[in-house]
C-alpha cells in the first residue's frame, strides 16, 4: 500500500490529505493484514462463535459430544467446499458434487453386494465419481453448455439412479460401519477421522492451488480465459481436471461419511449440502467472479457454519434460527469482501 | 530443426525462409477474412505488417500461432509444412505471440506471468513452482530490458497499461526461439515505453536468431524496426517493399496512394 493511500475503513470521515497521523499506522497495518489475509476474517467470527457459544452454554459446548457433532455438520460441507473453491475460481461451479458425495457410497454398497472384494468395490467407486466429474467437465467445454446448468442436471441424474437401484429402501449395514478395527477408524467410526479427511485434503488442495503450475493454471483460465489460451494454457483440460477432482473428493469423503452413519438415505438431497458449501467457499473469501479463491477459507467456513449449528442447537434455539444466522453470515461475508476489494482497487494504479 | 539447419550449408542464411504462407484463406461464417495470404519471412529478418483495421492482419497472426486454423493454404516453418490445431503445437515449433489483447493475467504476479505457459517446475513430476528461481529470474531480466515494477511480487492489475504491455512483450522475447509474432506491441504506450519495446525488439532482431513478424499502425516506428513491409488489404497483401529501397516519406506516400486507390474502388463499386 502506498504512503499516500486515504484509510477509508479506519477513519472514512477524518482522513486529511495531510501527514497521516502516526498512531493509524499500526490501524493501516492490520487493515492491510485482512485485505490480503481474506482467511482471516472468518477464522476471527469463529472464534467469536466459539467463545460466545462457550460463555452461554459453558463446558457443554467444549465437551467432546459438541464438539464432534460441530465437526460432523462441518465435514461434508468442508469436503465439498474444498472441491467447489477449484471450480470457482476457474469462475465455473459444481451443483453436483453434493450428488456425488452421495452417489459414492451408493455406488461402493451395491459393487460390495455384488460380491465384489471392499477395496476393490471402493475403488471403483472412486473411479465411477471421477467419471461422472468427467461428463460434467467435458458436456461444459466441448458442448459449451454453462457448468451451472450442466451440474444441475447431474444432480437431477444421480439422485433418480440413487432412488431406482436402491428401489427406494435403505441401504445398512454399511461395510466396515460395524467394525471396530484399525480400517474400520480409518475410515469413518472414529469421531474424527471424518474431519481428519476433511483437513488432509484441505492441506493438499491449498498447496495444488498455490504451489504446483496446475494451481497457477487454474488461476490463469479463471483470471483471464482466453489470455491464458493464447499464451498455451490448456484451459480445457484445466477445467476437465477440475472437475474430476471435486467429484472424487465428494465421492471419497462421502464414503467416509457413509461408515461414519452406518446407514444410507436414498431421499438425502445433493442439493442441501452443494449450497452449505458454496456458502462455506464465500465465508471463506472466494469470489464466484474467478481468478481468486482460497481452499483455507473454504474450510474456515465450513467449521464456522459447524460451530454455528452445533453451538445454536445447544444453547436451545431452534435450527430455524440457524438458517437465518447461516443466511447472514453469507451475506455479512460477502458484501465485507466486496467492500475490501474496492479498498485493495483504490491502493493500485501508477 | 536445429540438427537439420547445422546439415545445411552456411552460404547465405539470412536469405533462408523460416516461414511461408502460400495461399491461406479463413471464414467466419459468411465473412471472407483471408483471401489467399502468399507470406515468406527469412531466417533473421523483421517484417512489418501495414493495413486498415478489418485487413486480416489479427488473424493471419492468429493462424501463424495457432489460435485459429486456416481454411485452405499451406503454413510452412523450417520447409516443413505444419498444421497448428492449438498454441502449444505452434509453441513446439518456436514460434511465440503477443497479442493485441495481452495475455496477461491480472490476479498473477509478475513473476509467475512472465513465466506463464513455461513455469519453472521442482520436484519432478509433482511440477511444485519453483517460487524463487522465477522471482530471481524475473528481476534479473526486467533490469536487464529497463522494464521497472513496483515488484516482481505485484499483480498485473496494479500496473500501467505501459507496464503490462512491457511484460507481456518481455514474456514472448525472452521465449520465442525461432519466431516472434507481434500484433501492436506499441498500442496505447507512452513515447519512453516504445523506445524500450522497440529496443528490446531491435536487440533480438540484431542476434538473428529470431525472425519478427510485427504488426503496427505508425510507419515511423515499422521503417526504424522492419527490413521489410507487407501491406495488407481486403485480406490480401497488395505491396512488397524493402525498406532499404524506399523512405519514410515514400512509404508514407506508398500507403497513401493505395489506400486512395482503394477508396476509389470502393466508390466506384457504390456508383
Amino acid at each position: 500500500m502506498r504512503p499516500g493511500a486515504p484509510t477509508p475503513a479506519t477513519a472514512p470521515a477524518a482522513t486529511s490529505p495531510g501527514q497521516p497521523h502516526p498512531a493509524w499506522a499500526l490501524g493501516r497495518r492490520v487493515l492491510r493484514l485482512f485485505l490480503y489475509q481474506r482467511e482471516l476474517t472468518p477464522v476471527l467470527i469463529t472464534i467469536g462463535l466459539f467463545a460466545y457459544f462457550t460463555v452461554r452454554a459453558g463446558s457443554t459446548f467444549t465437551d467432546q459430544l459438541s464438539l464432534s457433532s460441530a465437526a460432523g455438520y462441518a465435514g461434508p460441507i468442508g469436503a465439498i467446499a474444498v472441491g467447489e473453491v477449484l471450480l470457482l475460481v476457474l469462475a465455473e461451479i459444481d451443483l453436483s458434487t453434493g450428488q456425488i458425495f452421495l452417489f459414492g457410497p451408493w455406488v461402493e454398497y451395491w459393487l460390495h453386494s455384488d460380491g465384489l472384494p471392499l477395496v476393490a468395490a471402493i475403488l471403483l467407486a472412486l473411479l465411477v465419481c471421477c467419471g461422472v466429474g468427467a461428463i460434467n467437465g467435458l458436456i461444459t467445454v466441448r458442448l459449451n453448455v454453462p457448468s451451472f446448468v450442466t451440474t444441475l442436471a447431474m444432480n437431477f441424474v444421480l439422485f433418480g439412479l440413487v432412488l431406482i437401484y436402491s428401489n427406494d429402501a435403505q441401504a445398512s449395514p454399511i461395510p466396515l460401519s460395524d467394525g471396530s478395527g484399525f480400517s474400520s477408524k480409518l475410515m469413518g467410526t472414529w469421531v474424527w477421522s471424518e474431519i481428519l479427511w476433511v483437513l488432509a485434503i484441505t492441506i493438499l488442495m491449498a498447496v495444488l492451488l498455490t504451489r504446483t503450475r496446475f494451481g497457477t493454471r487454474i488461476v490463469a483460465t479463471g483470471g483471464n480465459l482466453i489470455g491464458a489460451a493464447e499464451a498455451g494454457v490448456p484451459v480445457r483440460r484445466v477445467k476437465v481436471w477440475c472437475f474430476v477432482i471435486s467429484a472424487f473428493l465428494a465421492g471419497l469423503v462421502g464414503i467416509v461419511d457413509a461408515v461414519k452413519y452406518g446407514n444410507l438415505d436414498p431421499g438425502n438431497f445433493g442439493v442441501d449440502y452443494i449450497l452449505y458449501a458454496v456458502g462455506a467457499c464465500v465465508i471463506g473469501g472466494t469470489a464466484l467472479t474467478g481468478g481468486r479463491g482460497t481452499v483455507i477459507g473454504a474450510f474456515i467456513g465450513a467449521i464456522l457454519i459447524g460451530v454455528l449449528e452445533d453451538g445454536l442447537t445447544l444453547i436451545g434455539v431452534s435450527t430455524n434460527d440457524f438458517y437465518v444466522w447461516v443466511g447472514v453470515v453469507i451475506i455479512f461475508a460477502m458484501a465485507l469482501n466486496a467492500q475490501f476489494d474496492r479498498l485493495l482497487a483504490r491502493t493500485r494504479g501508477t | 530443426m536445429s540438427v537439420e539447419a547445422a546439415a545445411q550449408p552456411p552460404a547465405a542464411p539470412a536469405s533462408q525462409p523460416v516461414l511461408e504462407v502460400r495461399g491461406v484463406t479463413k471464414r467466419f461464417g459468411a465473412l471472407v477474412v483471408l483471401r489467399g495470404i502468399d507470406l515468406v519471412l527469412r531466417q533473421g529478418e523483421v517484417l512489418g505488417l501495414v493495413g486498415d483495421n478489418g485487413a486480416g492482419k489479427s488473424t493471419l497472426v492468429k493462424i501463424l500461432s495457432g489460435f485459429h486454423q486456416q481454411d485452405e493454404g499451406d503454413v510452412i516453418v523450417g520447409g516443413e509444412r505444419v498444421r497448428f490445431n492449438s498454441v502449444e503445437a505452434a509453441r513446439a515449433h518456436g514460434i511465440e505471440t503477443v497479442y493485441q489483447d495481452l495475455a496477461l493475467i491480472p490476479q498473477l504476479p509478475v513473476y509467475l506471468n512472465l513465466f506463464l505457459g513455461h513455469e519453472l517446475t521442482k520436484l519432478g513430476p509433482l511440477r511444485f513452482l519453483d517460487k524463487r528461481g522465477m522471482r530471481r529470474l524475473s528481476r534479473q531480466y526486467l533490469d536487464d530490458i529497463n522494464v521497472h515494477v513496483p515488484s516482481v511480487d505485484a499483480e498485473t492489475e496494479q500496473l500501467s497499461g505501459g507496464q503490462r504491455q512491457a511484460i507481456a512483450v518481455a514474456r514472448a522475447v525472452r521465449a520465442a526461439r525461432k519466431i516472434l509474432l507481434l500484433d501492436e506491441p506499441l498500442a496505447a504506450m507512452g513515447a519512453r515505453e516504445s523506445r524500450l519495446i522497440i529496443d528490446l525488439v531491435k536487440d533480438l532482431a540484431s542476434t538473428g536468431r529470431v525472425s519478427i513478424i510485427v504488426i503496427d499502425h505508425n510507419y515511423a516506428h515499422l521503417f526504424e524496426l522492419c527490413d521489410r513491409i507487407n501491406v495488407m488489404q481486403g485480406g490480401r497483401i497488395t505491396t512488397d517493399q524493402q525498406v532499404h529501397e524506399t523512405s519514410l516519406e515514400k512509404l508514407t506516400e506508398l500507403m497513401v496512394s493505395s489506400y486512395r486507390r482503394q477508396i476509389e474502388a470502393v466508390s466506384n463499386a457504390g456508383a
